[in-house]
């Protein structure tokens, strides 16, 4: 009993998967769609500065080789560009409940 | 079967007449009106405001706050536009290389003319404001143009401004409905939130006009435009009405369009038709 707990201690962090520190590969699917998502919302004439300035950090990052901050920047750029969009779709409407009537 | 006839033809006649008399009424929801528009924009101010007189509403946050308005009175004994002013002056009447000035590209010469822009240019179909109209009569007289945000395009519509105040925002919708597309794209640009802090035009100048952000008394929209240009000193600088667009973009985190696009015109026409009657007041000054 005494032998069997550190055994299965180990078996289990063998098991466990380890952490994988971030690649080129993952940054530029991250990026690719970040600046996909950053075009739709330019396109729609919202895009938000700090998408711009996420994006610009995510590229910095990755230059510099430091991809899991790249990777990390790049998908928040994707979310935040992505609520800019979801921004201009609801407020061809919303805008209609500020108006003064 | 005579009576039945009647009785469906009367049917029939009483179905067209209740149709005919309700769709107006469903066309004349979706109408754009800015008469009516501009009538409940004043009224919104003038009731939420009733100590402030009404031409009062161009003079911004000092409409809204006493201590601010004693202030800014004494400031306008040397005010800080008065080199922008004069270097106006100088500009407007400086002939270009082929001789001509600003004055014949102008009705009346340009002076006292402020309160007609801008205006609904009905061969272009869009909206013509007086930036947009102070460069086209450079490039027509084979000058380049200025930047619309500041320096020489601030100091000459500092001076056409000055020599048109006073004189009632007088802002035509011609009976084009491409000229009320543009108010009413103008209107949902006024109202539409944008920037990561979700904010529109109205966030601030219709909802809080009066109240503190952060060390900034917030300006009612009624008459923001009847002061431009102005002297900011938050920019140490003058300003234009297209710097003014721009910069409040960047304030919500959003990415501001590129200076007179159509965007900004129409906001532009709609701001100063719902604005008629107010003096013009610039060039103004502001925190």
């Amino acid at each position: 009993m005494k032998r069997s707990l550190p055994l299965a201690m180990l078996l289990a962090l063998s098991l466990a998967p380890a952490a994988r520190a971030a690649n080129e590969a993952d940054y530029k699917a991250a990026y690719a769609a970040a600046e996909a998502a950053s075009k739709e919302a330019a396109g729609m004439r919202n895009q938000w500065t700090v998408t711009v300035s996420t994006l610009a950090a995510a590229k910095k990052a990755a230059d510099g080789g430091d991809f899991d901050r790249a990777v990390a920047a790049a998908q928040e750029a994707e979310a935040l560009a992505k609520a800019s969009i979801f921004q201009a779709t609801s407020e061809k409407d919303a805008w209609k409940a500020m108006e003064i009537r | 079967m005579k009576a039945r006839s009647a009785l469906l033809l009367g049917s029939l006649s009483a179905t067209l007449v209740a149709f005919a008399l309700t769709s107006p009424r469903v066309i004349a929801a979706d109408k754009v009106d800015p008469v009516a528009d501009a009538k409940a924009f004043q009224n919104f101010y003038f009731q939420k405001f009733p100590d402030v007189k009404h031409e009062d509403f161009v003079n911004g946050p000092y409409s809204m706050n006493e201590d601010m308005k004693r202030q800014w009175q004494e400031k306008e004994e040397f005010p800080p536009y008065e080199f922008a002013l004069d270097a106006g002056k100088e500009m407007f009447a400086t002939p270009f290389k082929n001789g001509k000035t600003y004055a014949d590209c102008f009705p009346n010469g340009g002076i006292g003319i402020r309160q007609n822009y801008p205006y609904f240019d009905t061969k272009e179909g869009k909206v013509v404001t007086l930036e947009l109209a102070l460069n086209r009569c450079r490039e027509a007289n084979g000058e380049a143009p200025y930047s619309y945000v500041k320096d020489e395009m601030a100091s000459l519509t500092a001076y056409m401004a000055f020599t048109s105040r006073g004189k009632p925002m007088d802002i035509k919708i011609p009976d084009d409905p491409r000229a009320l597309a543009a108010f009413e794209n103008g209107k949902r640009y006024f109202y539409t939130r944008r920037g990561q802090m979700n904010f529109s035009c109205a966030s601030c100048h219709v909802q809080s006009p009066g109240e503190r952000i952060r060390a900034e008394i917030l300006a009612p929209a009624l008459g923001i435009l009847n002061a431009m240009p102005i002297y900011r000193s938050e920019w140490s600088g003058m300003g234009t009405t297209s710097r003014r667009f721009v910069t409040c973009n960047s304030q919500t985190r959003a990415v501001p369009l590129e200076p007179q696009a159509d965007e900004y015109r129409d906001v532009e026409y709609f701001l100063s038709y719902v604005a008629n009657g107010l003096p013009i007041s610039g060039p103004g000054a502001r925190p």
